[in-house]
């Protein structure tokens, strides 16, 4: 069946999620109300990781690498906490992943609807080849009911035309300035009204208004629906909608709020990756709704080669490896909602040369090293010299990456002494396989779990925080090599 | 092929001031203090010298760049003065300096000057620096205990040790130079510890704890050196002259190239060799009588042991944990206490590991004066493992 639709799909979550009875230990004092979400865990990013860092690891996830996208299409990065309100954050994430210049990278912000966007344009329109990132790093005040519902993580889906493994068949929208929850440069965390009300009033009656017509317009009536996607933070809004929809019970999606929590912007996608991991079957109708200020909801149709599709690393995967965190003020730090003391060191000047940042994009954020043609090393940076020393040929180096390269430590330290936000800092030198020696920061081991000869595989993160400027850089950093 | 260095210059003057937290002093203070005992030993006149070579790191550290610190400290009659900077390798680049420049016929004598004044930051190690605009950007935010304790853990994974075997020959190593430290008026630190309490202190930087890691001091050095037959005219038939003096820098394979172990220093073993070769030494573990290295961690000291051929490959801990570097030892390391317990002023340790060296030649090192050394061998290791500047100087007393 030729059509339009996703041909693939991944998700990310950072490695560690909090326990919310973690939560409610440290604030119940203050909110005794939070005991009622006190179960499961929420994930959250580590202090080097924001929505850029975790869209570029959803993009890595899936399946094929993105450097194939063709030359013509579209990238899109939806959040509502992208980094920076004026600075293109989707060319900073195109950069990470190599994509070919000519794709044409766009921000969609705006709300809870932001991933539904793109989808319903390219639904409308069948456009052609298109990479949707959709990510969030909520924050939360201390306390809120937000900071238990909440997670952070993203997804990434790859859309075109041909065989896909779901059709993306029609979608409706209706808006509805109903403010359910707000978040603004001067809030800094979202400001939420009554459940009950957004529920009845919002929930309850806008979502029928785009869903209904849709259902009709395909000859279909809602107990067709095998799966059905609501992903409000509350995880009881799409109950109330079994019967003004007339679905099944066990169309409600799994709204994953026992290991991962509300991802915000990303988590319909979210939602909608789980389904095809573990439900999804062929044939099978699938509508996904995203709600905020009206409701767009898009119909999808499983096609037959779903099974046959395996992402890098699952969701389900990176569910089971979570490590659960009872720190509650760790995750705090990490979150940015305390600053700690963490003593002179961490004034360091940390003001980006933006030329050199520029003329070396391709280096820092593409992890594009060198290989030399006369002997076949493999280097970073990239130089006019090759570093073999039985070579030393002169500007013999091509292009070579090496975010997918695997590797293993050469000498470490666990640094008490540096400035890092989640002492102690980690650094030492990394042998790639393939050639290649970088002497490069790591990330995600717990102290005493480094050892010669670890196993690594490279992620994007958050190199160095300007806080004098409100400016922060991005690089690798060598990370445990993970299970696919 | 050139005849390199030896015995063509002479040291006739050295000074070392007080190393420590020197709340009390200002650059101008300790390069004072460093130079007046100089001139003093040398027994000439200030205006008999005609070029000087200034050795600071920090130029941030209130000292300053070019030349002018040492001219306005000394008030030098505006002779030549060259501010030269090589990581912790400066000292010893200023000393070059003027070596070769007497080596040359350019000049007699010439004065050669290193301080640094670290204790200004109000925090304790070495100050912040950035490594410039492009490597700042992908380079780790490391700290120096950070960069050299990789050699610990690498190490002893090349070697196949178990980190406590390691970690009690770093130990002794930190033991044996708080023993020497202690009986040296002018070290930083002057106390004595046990292995227990070193191997107890808090941790750093894995595997590193506090007591492996060198003292960060206020201190300068110098040294004026003048040509054979000037020595001889000033100060007799008995002198100490410069046998050799090697430097060499990474060129990036340690940062980038596989082939290096991360267990041991490239530039060491080739600065080394040369220096023995430039110095004639056929059998250094014969002929040098004592070290003084850049033990900025004991575990750098412990692979410097090898990486100077003063060691076999994988025998470092033993030769340490059976006392052949001790005071009492076949080839003693940092007698005056080292950059551990003498103190690591950046600038000045490279003279002031020259400056003990000159001492025990002329049999003038008090309480820790060693029985009859032939040549004394000073070592700094600019930078870190990953990248460094390897410093090798050799003296002995003239022919």
């Amino acid at each position: 069946m030729l059509s339009y639709g996703i041909t693939e799909f991944a998700a990310y979550v950072p490695m560690q999620a909090l326990q919310r009875a973690s939560i409610f230990d440290a604030v119940g004092w203050a909110q005794g109300g939070l005991k009622a979400y006190a179960r499961g865990t929420r994930s959250y990013a580590a202090w080097d990781e924001d929505a850029i860092t975790m869209a570029v690891a959803a993009c890595r996830n899936l399946a094929s690498d993105s450097t194939n996208l063709a030359a013509q299409a579209q990238f899109c990065f939806a959040s509502t906490t992208a980094p920076f309100l004026d600075r293109q954050n989707a060319t900073v994430i195109a950069t990470a992943l190599n994509l070919p210049q000519t794709v044409h990278s766009y921000d969609v912000a705006g709300g809870q609807r932001a991933a539904l966007a793109p989808l319903m344009t390219a639904c409308r329109h069948a456009a052609g080849d298109l990479l949707l990132a959709a990510a969030d790093k909520r924050p939360c005040k201390p306390a809120s009911v937000m900071e238990m519902l909440s997670g952070d993580g993203a997804v990434a889906l790859r859309l075109g035309a041909g065989e896909c493994l779901v059709e993306l068949v029609d979608c409706e929208a209706v808006h509805a300035d109903m403010v359910d929850h707000y978040r603004t440069a001067a809030t800094g965390a979202d400001y939420i009204f009554e459940d009950r009300w957004v529920r009845d009033e919002g929930v309850g009656k806008l979502v029928p208004q785009a869903v209904l017509p849709l259902l009709e317009r395909n000859g279909l009536k809602g107990g067709d629906l095998s799966h059905f996607i609501l992903a409000t933070p509350n995880t009881s809004h799409a109950r109330a909608l079994v019967k003004a929809l007339g679905l099944h019970k066990d169309a409600l999606a799994d709204p994953l709020f026992d290991a991962i929590g509300h991802t915000g912007a990303a988590h319909p996608l979210m939602m909608l990756v789980h389904i095809l991991e573990t439900k999804a079957e062929p044939g099978q109708w699938i509508m996904v709704t995203g709600f905020g200020q009206g409701v767009d909801a898009v119909l999808l149709r499983v096609g037959d080669k779903l099974a046959a599709y395996k992402a890098r690393r699952s969701l389900g995967q990176q569910t089971a490896d979570i490590q659960a965190e009872t720190n509650y003020l760790k995750y705090l730090s990490a979150a940015g909602g305390i600053e700690l003391d963490w003593g002179m060191r961490a004034e360091r000047d940390n003001r980006t040369a933006q030329t050199v940042a520029y003329n070396k994009s391709q280096d820092l954020y593409g992890f594009v090293g060198g290989q030399c043609r006369d002997c076949g090393t493999a280097q970073y940076p990239k130089s006019r010299r090759c570093v073999n020393p039985n070579c030393g040929a002169l500007d013999t180096q091509e292009p070579y990456h090496f975010s997918n390269k695997t590797g293993k430590v050469k000498s470490f330290t666990e640094d008490w002494l540096a400035f890092t936000r989640s002492p102690p800092h980690l650094y030492g030198n990394i042998s790639f396989e393939g050639g290649g020696n970088i002497f490069m920061e790591m990330a995600g081991f717990a102290p005493g779990e480094l050892e010669i000869g670890s196993d690594v595989e490279m992620q994007f993160r958050i190199k160095d925080i300007d806080t004098q400027r409100g400016f922060h850089r991005y690089f690798w950093k060598a990370i445990p090599k993970r299970r696919d | 092929m050139a005849d390199g260095i030896k015995d063509k210059v002479a040291i006739i003057g050295m000074g070392c001031s007080k190393f420590g937290e020197r709340w009390d002093a200002r650059p101008e203070d300790l390069v004072t203090e460093a130079f007046e005992e100089a001139i003093a030993d040398a027994g000439i006149e200030k205006d008999q010298i005609e070029a000087g070579w200034f050795g600071v790191f920090f130029d941030e550290q209130n000292v300053g760049k070019s030349a002018y610190p040492l001219s306005q400290y000394l008030r030098l009659p505006n002779i030549p003065v060259t501010r030269v900077e090589n990581l912790c390798a400066t000292g010893t680049e200023a000393l070059r300096g003027a070596v070769y420049a007497v080596a040359a016929g350019a000049c007699d004598i010439a004065l050669a000057m290193g301080t640094e004044k670290l204790k200004d930051t109000g925090f304790s190690g070495l100050p912040e620096r950035t490594k410039g605009t492009f490597e700042d950007l992908y380079q780790p935010g490391f700290t120096a205990p950070g960069a050299f304790a990789q050699l610990g853990a690498a190490y002893a994974a090349k070697h196949q040790l178990d980190m406590s075997e390691l970690k009690r020959a770093m130990a002794h190593i930190s033991w044996k130079s708080h023993e020497n430290g202690a009986i040296n008026p002018k070290a930083h630190l002057q106390s004595r510890l046990t292995i227990e309490q070193i191997l107890d202190a808090p941790t750093i930087a894995y595997p590193l704890g506090v007591f492996d890691c060198c003292g960060v001091s206020d201190g300068a050095a110098c040294a004026i050196v003048a040509r054979p037959e000037i020595a001889k005219s000033l100060v007799g038939d008995n002198y100490v002259t410069v046998k050799a003096m090697q430097l060499a820098p990474s060129n990036g394979v340690e940062m980038g190239h596989q082939s290096w172990d991360g267990a041991s220093t490239i530039t060491t073993r080739r600065a080394s060799q040369r220096a023995y070769a430039e110095a004639g030494i056929s059998d250094p573990r014969k002929d040098i009588s004592m070290t003084e290295v850049h033990d900025c961690f004991s575990i750098t000291e412990l692979v410097l042991m090898e990486d100077l051929w003063l060691s076999d490959d994988g025998r470092a801990v033993h030769d340490i944990l059976d006392g052949r570097f001790d005071a009492s030892g076949d080839i003693p390391c940092q007698i005056d206490g080292g950059l551990k317990c003498f103190g690591h002023p950046i600038g000045a340790s490279g003279l002031r590991m020259t400056y003990e060296i000159y001492l025990q030649l002329l049999g003038r090192a008090a309480d820790r004066q060693l029985k009859s050394p032939k040549f004394g061998l000073a070592h700094n290791l600019g930078g870190i493992p990953n990248r460094n500047v390897a410093a090798v100087s050799i003296f002995g007393m003239n022919d």
